[in-house]
């Protein structure tokens, strides 16, 4: 742990060498992250609810969603830029360091301007934590926690996984981005909304909706949900097994590039 | 101690013809062409000797210092380091080792190099002690000094390799792998890396095993040379050896050596 606080410190010291380049990203991330929350409005103006769930339910899912994404990009941003880091050798240098692999990637890159949209996702939670009818119980809290935690822990699963591809093919991995960047695009909707079969692929194969969907019930407190749905999160890292099982085959197939 | 017995390696590499066609064709039914790039390759180094590893462009040279340093796993064969297998042990393995690839940098780019050497001593838990008496040596010897406080991406390219062996030899490898380290470099940084080279086999005893195609860096160092071609060991011996099987007149060791690669077709 110690060793990946001096890694954040590195980084911050060679972002910290460009600082308006700094700024302008940042402030460009909060403002991809603003032009969704303007579309969810612009969505609730005309109507008073999508798939059955009001506004404020729906800000509610997509700062969720948002922080959860942000977080695993702040942190495990090495995965997202991981052909690279295969292409330019880094990927061999980490190999020949005494430490343990995936920590190395994890610690290879860290986007601070991600910080951006997580600034974003905590105004939104800011207002419509108090402005939202929900009863905020303790069990309640601790999904809400539970829901951005795990979110995060899966969006980094997805990224491993997407790494994990990248030892056998450099190219064609766009569609990964679908359930990565894209599931945090349309995860501002509650996933129920894109009808049933998408709800049951993201249940059962890709478990999106676990950190999102169905513990989303459980704080809305509607009838179907039990605390089933509240601790459904903690399900979805079982997801994590076999992205790490195809890490560490893609390990062993590694090929290398020539010097 | 180093041994290597029959290491294989076999890449898969997709090919297709150049067009848009032939790209379209590519999405459906990809053509995989299998380049043998190590063959039953076998030596063995002792410790504390100083091989130079020679052999043409893809002849298979990188791959065994990959397999060497746990990067790669061979198809087929073993490969000993000090009792450890490294594809297997890679950790521990790769305490014991320095490896400094020519063409890749491993100082974070946009800081002082002296960041980059302390986050490389957390990363192999080097004991301050043992940290500061290092880095003081090798930057008396390599004359590093105010460099140090430059961050990586402004230095040349002499400046930079200097800094990479420093980077590659804090931890007091007992072996240390060095890929075309004098790739690119001016005739002054050149010879201040091969003194250094030697020095530190000599002095510390370090096993040195290095690459290159720089005729002048082995004439410099090495007393025994493994020559490869087409994945295979062709020769193992003395540059002395290399110099009367290419039956060229003349002293000249590049010449020999191409002279060499022509016979053998390699």
């Amino acid at each position: 742990m110690s060793l990946y606080i001096k890694y954040f410190s590195i980084h911050l010291k060679s972002q910290m060498q460009f600082k308006s380049s700094f700024f302008f990203t940042t402030l460009g991330q909060f403002l991809v992250a603003f032009v969704t929350l303007l579309s969810i409005n612009f969505m609730f103006a005309r109507f008073d609810s999508v798939g059955g769930f009001t506004h404020e339910e729906v800000l509610l899912c997509f700062a969720i969603i948002m922080s959860a994404f942000s977080i695993s990009e702040l942190i495990a941003r090495g995965f997202d830029q991981f052909p690279n880091l295969i292409g330019n050798g880094g990927f061999d240098r980490a190999l020949v360091r005494p430490r343990n692999v995936i920590f190395q990637v994890l610690a290879s890159q860290m986007d601070f301007s991600r910080l951006g949209r997580l600034l974003q996702a905590i105004l939104v939670f800011i207002y419509v934590i108090p402005s939202s009818s929900i009863d905020w119980t303790l069990p309640r809290v601790i999904t809400l926690a539970l829901m951005i935690i795990c979110g995060g822990l899966l969006f980094f699963g997805l990224q491993v996984l997407y790494a994990a591809l990248s030892f056998f093919t450099l190219e064609g991995l766009e569609f990964m981005n679908l359930l990565t960047h894209g599931a945090q695009e349309h995860g501002r909707l509650p996933f129920s909304v894109y009808g049933d079969g998408i709800l049951k692929f993201l249940t059962f194969i890709v478990p999106l909706a676990l950190i999102q969907y169905y513990p989303l019930l459980f704080l809305l407190g509607r009838e179907e949900a039990g605390i089933f749905h509240g601790i459904a999160p903690v399900m979805s890292l079982l997801f994590l097994l076999p992205c790490y099982a195809c890490f560490k085959l893609g390990l062993k197939k590694y090929q290398s590039t020539g010097s | 101690m180093i041994t290597l017995q029959n290491i294989t390696k076999t890449f898969k590499v997709s090919k297709r013809q150049a067009g848009f066609a032939n790209a379209f064709k590519a999405l459906f039914s990809r053509e995989y062409e299998l380049i043998h790039a190590l063959h039953n390759v076998s030596f063995t180094v002792n410790d504390g000797e100083m091989v130079g590893y020679i052999g043409p462009n893809g002849a298979g040279k990188s791959t065994t210092i990959k397999i060497m340093c746990g990067i790669l796993t061979p198809d087929d064969g073993d490969c000993s380091i000090n009792g450890r297998t490294p594809w297997r042990q890679r950790i521990a393995h790769v305490r014991d080792i320095g490896v400094v690839f020519g063409q890749r940098s491993q100082l974070w780019w946009d800081v002082p190099v002296i960041d980059s050497f302390e986050l490389i001593r957390d990363i192999y838990k080097t004991p301050q002690t043992v940290y500061s008496k290092n880095l003081k040596e090798l930057t008396e010897i390599l004359e590093l000094g105010e460099i140090l406080k430059t961050p990586a991406r402004s230095l040349s390219l002499g400046q930079r390799m200097r800094c990479e062996i420093v980077a590659s030899l804090l931890h007091n490898p007992k072996i240390l792998f060095l890929d075309e380290p004098t790739i690119g470099l001016d005739a002054v940084s050149k010879i201040a890396v091969r003194q250094f080279i030697k020095q530190l086999n000599v002095e510390r005893k370090t096993t040195v095993i290095l690459t290159t195609h720089d005729m002048q860096d082995i004439e410099a160092l090495t007393e025994r040379i493994i020559l490869i071609g087409r994945g295979q060991v062709l020769l193992d011996g003395s540059l002395a050896e290399l110099k009367s099987r290419a039956n060229t007149d003349g002293d000249n060791a590049e010449e020999a050596v191409a002279a060499l690669y022509k016979e053998l077709k390699i």
